[in-house]
């Protein structure tokens, strides 16, 4: 029997997607019959507290979690959210309501063996409800006390060698596509680089030490399956340098019907007979690709490496072989100043390809590391001139997008050491606002009026 | 929920996570208080010249200074502000030296 009536809430039970309301019932319910007999730390009834708040919010459509909340684990200035109900009398199994980031392997990958033990740590010390995962990546554990804090980190990392995630104006929790792991467009490893960097960086995560937030993102080609250029401050997109690689034959197979277009994406559909001159040629951006008497021609120089004619035919067409990364700083959000998506301030480092040693392949994790570091060292490079520039000149809660806006690309190029190239535009300026530096004028500003005077008389 | 604290004589009004509700409420026996709760076993000069720093820059400007403000006015790395406040300049520092609970996306 449910602890509270829950009338607007049980309407979500119904309807074919999976109901939260339904699981967190069965959670609430497992909870109560404690067959496993656990010594939960926090209340048994913390999801039937958490309904019955949470029906209270329909009821009033307002929230009734109080403003903020500053908990956290010694050493560590962020990864915890505290959170408290301001209704701690009537539904006190949700009182406090804290959410623990942790850190989550790359690309999401796991073994059962894992979940199961961070579910044993999380049904003792906490309600048993998560987020899998938070929008930036985290593993997010839903609901626990003060006094849990502590340890379900010291389970957390003696136990099961495993980190917070980062919250605060810090590096938060970095991200990234499955990459190689299962995507043929994958241009770089991006499991590997999200690792490595966020090792390199775990004292800018768990420290607080920056203006503001700071995310990084990880997408394998320009698909962006993890959103770089929208969700992360600096955002790093695989792409390539040399030619797509065409196989003619397996172009053949596309056009004759025998292999499905964009691997049967739209097979819900009757979309006709394939048509490789409307549904690829035609819509090349840049209109570089042709095909004439049976053969794909594809002039590279004018590709702007879009993926259209690769996600469409991707038996036949393949990314090239020289491959990197293009770097774009700056999204966020709209607050305060308006929402940005990723500038390209970086058009493409490129990614050796002859170095692809595993861990594996290392005696332990720290020569592994240092081989990553030579392997990525530009990369870094980039990343920590953007973070002296933003940590000296950003102001208190700007974002580095903001930061870039206020004080101009040119001084952002500047400081982290590109040349301005026409890539780094949409197109030129249209306002004759333009600034010179003193020393780029001849003359310089000095100037004396009466030196003026003497040609142009008052 | 909040809650008034007795401590030697003195009262003091805190919310859920230990903060000062009044900064003006702050004495020598807040410190005492905070301490134990913040895992810090003896006050030396360095955590005096970091609370001194932060109340001076709050009567001042209204606001808890920038953790790159704190590290210029202390001449103390981050790192060292964390070696003397396990918690961080934020929940350890600033609830020590009395100044209002920091906001935002925390
Ligand atoms: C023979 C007399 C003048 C000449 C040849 C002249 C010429 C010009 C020119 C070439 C511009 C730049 C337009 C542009 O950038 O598109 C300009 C702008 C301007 N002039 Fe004059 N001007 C004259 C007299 C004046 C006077 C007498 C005033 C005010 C009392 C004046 C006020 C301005 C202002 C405010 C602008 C800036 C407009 C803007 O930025 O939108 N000008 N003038
Ligand atoms: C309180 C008085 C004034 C204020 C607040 C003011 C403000 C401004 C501002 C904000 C600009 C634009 C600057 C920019 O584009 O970066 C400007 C431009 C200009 N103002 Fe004023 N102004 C004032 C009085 C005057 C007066 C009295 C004159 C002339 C008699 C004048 C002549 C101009 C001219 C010629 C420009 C254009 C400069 C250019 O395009 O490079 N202003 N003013
Ligand atoms: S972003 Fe590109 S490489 Fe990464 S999973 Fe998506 S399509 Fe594949
Ligand atoms: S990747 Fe895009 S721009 Fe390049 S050839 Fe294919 S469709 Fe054209």
């Amino acid at each position: 029997m449910a602890k509270h009536e829950t009338p607007l809430l049980d309407e979500l039970e119904s309807g074919p997607w999976p109901s939260f309301v339904s699981d967190i019932k069965q959670e609430a319910e497992v909870r109560a019959k404690n067959e496993k007999g656990i010594d939960f730390q926090i209340p048994a009834d913390a999801c039937d507290d958490l309904l019955g708040l949470l029906e209270l919010s329909f009821k009033d459509g307002t929230t009734h979690w109080k403003h903020g909340g500053i908990v956290g684990v010694f050493g560590y200035g962020g990864g915890i959210i505290g959170r408290y109900s301001d209704k701690p009398k009537d539904f006190p199994g949700c009182s406090s309501f804290h959410t623990v980031r942790v850190a989550q392997p790359g690309a999401k990958y796991y073994t059962t063996e894992f979940l199961r033990q961070l579910m044993d740590l999380w049904q003792l010390r906490g309600s048993g409800l998560t987020n899998m995962h938070g929008s930036t990546g985290d593993i997010v554990l839903l609901g626990t006390t003060t006094p849990q804090l502590e340890e379900i980190f010291y389970t957390l990392t003696h136990e099961m060698d495993q980190d917070l995630g980062g919250s605060g104006s810090n590096l938060r929790t970095p991200a990234d596509c499955i990459g190689q792991s299962r995507c043929e467009y994958a241009c770089y490893d991006t499991q590997e680089l999200c690792y490595f960097l966020t090792m390199m960086y775990q004292d800018e995560l768990h420290r607080p030490a920056f203006p503001y937030k700071f995310k990084f993102k990880f997408d394998g080609c320009p698909n962006g399956c993890v959103a770089s250029m929208a969700r992360s401050d600096l955002s790093f997109i695989g792409t390539w340098k040399d030619q797509i690689q065409v196989d003619q034959a397996e172009v053949a197979l596309y056009v004759d019907g025998t292999t499905p277009a964009n691997a049967g994406s739209h097979s819900g559909r009757d979309w006709g007979a394939f048509d490789i001159q409307a549904e690829v040629v035609d819509l090349c951006p840049t209109d570089c690709m042709s095909y004439v008497d049976g053969e794909l021609k594809i002039y590279d120089k004018e590709c702007t490496r879009c993926m259209h004619c690769i996600n469409v035919m991707p038996k036949a067409l393949k990314i090239g072989k020289q491959r990197g990364v293009s770097m774009l700083a700056g999204a966020k959000a709209p607050i305060v100043d308006g929402a940005q998506m990723g500038t390209l301030v970086v058009p493409f480092l490129e990614i050796d390809q002859t170095m692809n040693k595993q861990l594996a392949d290392f005696d332990t994790e720290e020569e592994w590391m240092e081989y990553l570091e030579e392997k990525y060292e530009a990369l870094t490079e980039v990343i920590e001139a953007v973070w002296d520039y933003w940590m000296e000149e950003g102001k208190n809660r700007e974002r580095l997008g903001e930061l870039m806006i206020r004080q101009g690309l040119q001084r952002f190029l500047e400081k982290i050491g590109q040349e301005p190239q026409a890539v780094h535009v949409d197109h030129p300026r249209t306002n004759p606002y333009i600034f010179w530096k003193e020393e780029e004028v001849e003359g310089g500003w000095d100037r004396d009026i009466n030196e003026y005077r003497k040609h142009h008389a008052r | 929920m909040a809650e008034t604290i007795e401590y030697n004589g003195k009262s003091f009004d805190v919310d859920e996570d230990g903060f000062l509700l009044d900064f003006t409420q702050f004495t020598e026996e807040w410190l005492e208080i905070v301490m134990k709760e913040e895992g810090i076993a003896e006050l030396n000069e360095e955590h005096k010249l970091v609370i001194d720093v932060l109340q001076d820059y709050y009567r001042k400007n209204g606001i808890a200074p920038m953790v790159r403000v704190l590290s210029k006015l202390t001449k103390f790395k981050l790192k060292h502000i964390y070696e003397l406040f396990p918690s961080g300049p934020g929940k350890g520092a600033c609830k020590m030296a009395g100044l209002p609970k920091p906001t935002g996306c925390v």
